[in-house]
């Protein structure tokens, strides 16, 4: 059964294929929705792209290696600001734009990644809820820094992103570039953690989280795991601040506060800690709600009840499916299920 | 080093350990030396401090005082993975199976610290990670077929039989590819006909992956049974040290073991 080295290599090809299909697939999604939906609804989805690379990033550490991490808000706007930071810097207005666009997130991705691993060095090596109160800390910190950075925009905000030009001539909008991108980088993320994941490596994040003894006995580098999965984790949260920023065109501290941090806990809780799928299912659900729903509630009734409907979700979600909407499964396996029981009846 | 009778290569070497948790002295002068292919069984009373011995030559805790070198290495400043790397192995009293995993993903798991393929390599599904997955699951098939654990191998860890849970500990413990294995109490549990097979496995695995196999066991018919040499331990202290024959004869023991079990 040992694996030829041919039929490795074709497999190796073959594993390229989907997440090519998946982006190529999202680009003619983006014409579709820049044709049948408003300027309003299309920011509403560009937020929703942003958010899903949030949740499924910090479902990497805390859903499947199980650290508690309170600040991933922290890592989102290390990376916000830096690519926000880099386009608008004149050394890099010649560059060509789409290109800048589609590898600005890296450079956010490293920044907030370098940040996770100082951070989590220190934290990690410690069992228990260290991480959480230090990653809080950490969140805290970089908001007060920006807010006291008059050359990123301070208490001020950041105004005027600039974001990639359409590309007109092969059908693009604006929106639909961005969705592009955005798009793009969503479906590498989300292939990266599954993939990672999903193999023998990735099986040693979920040891860890379900007995640090008995990984470190059977020869798994908890600490250096631990590291991996966060610094992982931070780089996409960078990679999600990066297209927030040229999502929203504008940034500002009070945005990147602990109750941001607690959105994505929120969105990994309800679809299922250690699910990628109920994240990005979760991370689409809390992004509509308050836009759409809440904003309604509140010109109606004139009170901002976003976070009393938040914690009453969670109350009910605790009380009636404690794992969250799909626990640890996937959407795969559900489909894989389904088929089972298709075969059964007929 | 004391037996110098013994010509077989030494695999553990463990001299005037001590474990102290405050005012208690969990270890008091613990001193072993495992020699390939021994199957030595250490014995005594409910927290006569076994678990504890265990734990400090795994690395699980640092001894206060005292040496434990593995294969003429000191593993005071190594950590338990480390330890592991060294060819040392454990199984727990209480089961610490990855409950949440599958049976098959807990092996695997276990065999990764002899995998070459990095998180790059499975990010990118790269030619190696597909041959060294392969590889991996390959071999905890293997293993998972001598348990009889293979028609199980997608199933949750956490959802075994407790016997099962006990022999899959056995054999995640094995994919590291250990020279030594520490068994806590694998028999714990099981009814006779359960320890009966068991200690047939326990010397089967022995024989076929030429293993030493140092064992905490409280069934006195698997101790006796399979070891050659046993250790005992009262009060963190040893009292005895010798063959089966010996050991059931030995005053000290009696009164400190057996003694006790008779006045219960």
């Amino acid at each position: 059964m040992t694996l030829t080295d041919r039929s490795a290599r074709i497999r190796f090809l073959k594993s390229l294929l989907s997440p090519t299909l998946t982006i190529l697939g999202m680009i003619g999604v983006g014409i579709a929705l820049d044709i049948i939906t408003n300027a309003y609804v299309q920011f509403v989805i560009l937020l929703m792209i942003a958010n899903t690379v949030m949740a499924t990033s910090l479902n990497l550490v805390s859903g499947f290696t199980g650290q508690f991490s309170l600040g991933h808000a922290g890592f989102m706007a290390v990376g916000a600001y830096v690519s926000a930071w880099l386009a608008m810097h004149p050394a890099l207005a010649g560059a060509p734009d789409l290109l800048k666009y589609l590898l600005l997130p890296i450079a956010s991705g490293l920044a907030a990644a370098a940040a996770g691993y100082i951070v989590g060095l220190p934290s990690l090596r410690l069992r228990g809820d260290y991480l959480a109160i230090v990653t809080l800390g950490f969140g805290e910190i970089i908001r007060v820094v920006i807010l006291n950075s008059p050359a990123i925009g301070g208490a001020r905000g950041l105004y005027g992103i600039p974001s990639a030009m359409p590309l007109e001539e092969i059908g693009l909008s604006a929106f639909s570039t961005q969705f592009a991108i955005s798009s793009a980088w969503c479906v590498i993320t989300v292939f990266t953690l599954w993939r990672l994941v999903h193999s023998a490596r990735g099986r040693a994040f979920l040891s860890v989280r379900e007995d640090e003894i008995a990984a470190e006995a059977m020869g798994i580098n908890v600490t250096q795991t631990k590291v991996r999965a966060f610094v992982i984790s931070s780089f996409f949260a960078g990679v999600g601040g990066a297209l927030f920023a040229h999502s929203v065109k504008y940034l500002n501290p009070a945005t990147f506060t602990f109750t941001k941090s607690v959105d994505f806990i929120i969105m990994i809780v309800l679809g299922g800690m250690g699910s990628f799928s109920g994240s990005i299912i979760a991370a689409a659900v809390i992004t509509i709600l308050p836009e759409m729903v809440l904003r309604e509630l509140q010109s109606i009734t004139g009170v901002d009840l976003r976070m009393v409907i938040y914690s009453l979700l969670l109350i009910l979600f605790m009380i009636l499916r404690p794992s969250g909407i799909l626990g640890t499964l996937e959407i795969p396996d559900l489909l894989k299920r389904f088929k089972r029981k298709a075969v059964q009846n007929g | 080093m004391a037996e110098r009778q013994d010509h077989r290569e030494v695999l553990l070497h463990a001299e005037d350990v001590v474990m102290q948790f405050g005012g208690l002295r969990a270890v008091d002068g613990f001193k072993l030396t495992l020699h390939q292919g021994e199957l030595v069984g250490l014995i005594g009373p409910n927290g006569a401090g076994k678990t504890t011995c265990f734990n400090c030559l795994t690395g699980v805790y640092k001894p206060t005082s005292g040496r434990v070198l593995i294969r003429g290495i000191d593993t005071k400043p190594l950590k338990p993975y480390q330890i592991s790397a060294l060819g040392m192995t454990r199984t727990f009293q209480n089961i610490r199976l990855f409950r949440e995993m599958n049976v098959i993903d807990n092996v695997i798991v276990a065999g990764l610290q002899h995998a070459r393929h990095t998180d790059f390599d499975s990010i990118f599904r790269t030619p190696r990670h597909y041959v060294e997955e392969a590889r991996l699951r390959e071999r905890a098939m293997e293993l998972l077929a001598i348990f009889d654990l293979k028609e199980k191998y997608d199933l949750k860890a956490g959802s075994l039989p407790y016997g099962d849970q006990r022999r899959l500990e056995i054999v995640r413990a094995l994919a590291t590819e250990p020279r030594m294995i520490l068994l806590d109490e694998p028999a714990a549990g099981m009814n006779n006909k359960e320890t009966e097979d068991l200690m047939h496995l326990i010397s089967k695995i022995k024989r076929d992956f030429n293993l030493t196999v140092l064992l905490i066991e409280h069934d006195m018919r698997l101790v006796m049974g399979i070891c050659e040499r046993i250790l005992v331990l009262d009060h963190g202290i040893l009292i005895a040290e010798g063959t089966p024959s010996q050991i059931q004869n030995d005053p000290k023991v009696i009164t400190a073991y057996l003694g006790a079990e008779e006045q219960a």
